[in-house]
């Protein structure tokens, strides 16, 4: 079975997150890959360890965005296709997944079987991409699982919500997206890192998709951000170390705020 | 004035809170129409009624669970169609969002979610207000293109009751083959806590690392206030707790008036899912822990002897 992970070159959450002066995330701060992203590789790794089939990592995004790949490929991932292109700046997620559904079509020769993801990217953290490459490449989709099994044609998983544990299945070609309860995405080896230098990525641009830029960017986004304001910091307020009254105290503050 | 479709949040006919809440923004934006899949429409008219709704779509179709995104975002496609509507409002929730995902795409329609506040813009765009960045920023945005999608986080407007008529429309829906490809086999039910939805609920208490695996004092406390349990990664990923009831960027992200952490070091991850409460209070033996720098209250000690204590004061004060 080929596997095609789609990944996200994120900002760091332990660094400065901010905005550029168009609106758009600063990427400019240090990257990595979507830690969310990893469960997906790890999965993809799994269900083609016996040696049959190949995992594709797929990226979109500034040169930079290489490193992602670069960590998949360390993972174990056996391949790797970049879409770099300038216009591609400021995409919002029905263009992210326009242009991934492109680039899996072509990865594929029009045949996927099967499409791993995360459940949402640290930034953006929408979680709507995978269900819109589902959408667009006419695949059903069995998201947010949390197990996974996949017997000849059959997908089966279990997908954990609020209300009830439940059992989806369905068959390939699917799309399928996993939590971060799914599995413990292995570390690089250092044999895999010297292996992974020698490992294919292609780099295309949306001229190699047949993707008009006017369908991409900042400028054909279908939302637009107006305005971002930083939350003021919260001001610490009174800490006190507990000398045998501690929870006499927290119970005081709780009634003076009117919270009990 | 266009209509403004709402998907209806509901366990078997009885409208959750956060359906209120949105027919609330829906009437800023245009008229109110409930979209309601599923049986018992009759059981949830009323309270449709009574927060705005015009029109109650009604598609009771057995291929539309409501479980799964592909056969939502068809229905919700066909009444777009039926209604031209300004606006589709969804409650956030993980298949609500893939819906709206597969609408977004069916119809060309720009989609925000997770949104806290929606307003009706210049020019009739759409409105919305978001946090980013593990609520370091609050972001406002617009809809520039299409049907505007907008998923809204529950607890984040006060409903406001406004009489209307909840005409029912039933809607025929034909599912493709193709949205049916996916199907639920199995459905076990979660054992009810008894405690409030960790998202909905006015009051957190949240345990961590410090819990050591024991959350019954955490428990306790929570059951004193009427509060939810929240957990944290650490404590998820040791098994102490379900993953349903973690508080952070990988799990929930709550809004309380009141949130409790009790033995949590406050990591960015947590403090994502957390940081935007009214009211922070931390326990933690730990007095250089990073949540501190959030609380209006701290008590640097050990959970298992100041938690009891909070909890017996504040019954006393409660009588």
């Amino acid at each position: 079975m080929n596997i095609v992970v789609c990944v996200k070159y994120v900002p760091d959450a332990q660094g400065d997150r901010t905005f550029t002066e168009d609106n758009t995330t600063d990427r400019a701060i240090d990257g990595l890959l979507s830690e969310l992203d990893e469960y997906a590789v790890e999965e993809a790794l799994k269900l083609t360890e016996g040696g049959d089939g190949e995992v594709t990592v797929l990226t979109i995004g500034p040169a930079d965005a290489a490193e992602a790949i670069k960590k998949a490929l360390q993972m174990g991932a056996h391949k790797g296709v970049h879409v770099l292109d300038d216009a591609l700046h400021g995409s919002d997620a029905p263009a992210t997944s326009l242009v991934l559904a492109e680039a899996i079509k072509k990865i594929t020769d029009g045949k996927p079987e099967l499409v791993l993801t995360g459940l949402a990217s640290t930034d953006g953290t929408m979680g709507v991409v995978p269900a819109m490459v589902a959408e667009r490449l006419g695949l059903p989709q069995a998201t947010q699982l949390s197990t996974l099994e996949i017997s000849g044609d059959q997908v089966k998983g279990r997908r954990d919500n609020d209300a009830a544990s439940e059992t989806i299945e369905t068959s390939l070609p699917a799309l399928v997206s996993v939590t971060d309860q799914i599995n413990e995405p292995r570390y690089p080896s250092f044999k895999g890192i010297m292996a992974a230098k020698k490992k294919p990525v292609e780099t295309w641009s949306l001229a190699d998709l047949g993707v008009d830029a006017g369908q991409v960017g900042l400028a054909n986004a279908w939302t637009a951000v107006e305005t971002f304001t930083a939350r003021p910091p919260r001001e610490q307020g009174e800490i006190v170390t507990d000398e045998g009254d501690g929870g006499t105290k927290l119970a005081e503050f709780l009634s003076k705020a009117k919270l009990i | 004035m266009a209509e403004v479709l709402v998907l209806v949040d509901h366990v078997d006919g009885q409208v959750k809170k956060n359906t209120a809440e949105l027919l609330t923004l829906a009437r800023r934006i245009g008229e109110p129409s409930a979209v309601f899949i599923g049986g018992n429409a009759e059981a949830a008219r009323p309270r449709l009624a009574q927060f705005g709704a015009e029109k109650v779509y009604v598609v009771d179709n057995a291929d539309v669970t409501g479980a799964l995104a592909a056969p939502l975002a068809e229905a919700l496609a066909a009444i777009v169609e039926q209604s031209s509507p300004a606006a589709v409002l969804l409650p956030t929730s993980g298949v609500n969002k893939e819906a709206a995902a597969r609408l977004s795409v069916k119809i060309e329609g720009g989609l925000i979610t997770d949104a806290t506040d929606v307003q009706a813009g210049d020019g009739g765009a759409v409105q919305t207000t978001q946090s980013a960045f593990a609520s370091n920023y609050t972001v406002t945005a617009k809809v520039t293109k299409g049907t505007a999608i907008v998923t809204v986080k529950p607890n984040t407007t006060p409903p406001q009751a406004s009489q209307a008529g909840a005409t029912v429309v039933p809607v025929e829906v034909t599912v493709s083959d193709l949205a049916k490809a996916a199907r639920i086999t199995d459905t076990q039910p979660k054992a009810k806590s008894g405690r409030p939805e960790l998202t909905e609920a006015q009051i957190v208490v949240s345990g961590g690392r410090g819990t050591g695996g024991d959350f019954s004092p955490v428990e306790a406390f929570a059951d004193t206030l009427g509060a939810a349990v929240g957990a944290s990664r650490a404590a998820v990923d040791a098994g102490w707790y379900p993953h349903s009831n973690q508080v952070g960027q990988t799990g929930k992200q709550v809004s309380p008036q009141l949130y409790v952490a009790c033995g949590i070091s406050g990591a960015i991850q947590h403090r994502a899912g957390m940081q935007t409460s009214k009211t922070i209070v931390a326990i933690n033996k730990d007095e250089e822990a990073p949540i501190f720098e959030l609380v209006d209250f701290g008590v640097v000690g050990d959970l298992f002897t100041v938690l009891p204590q909070a909890n017996d004061a504040v019954k006393a004060a409660k009588g």
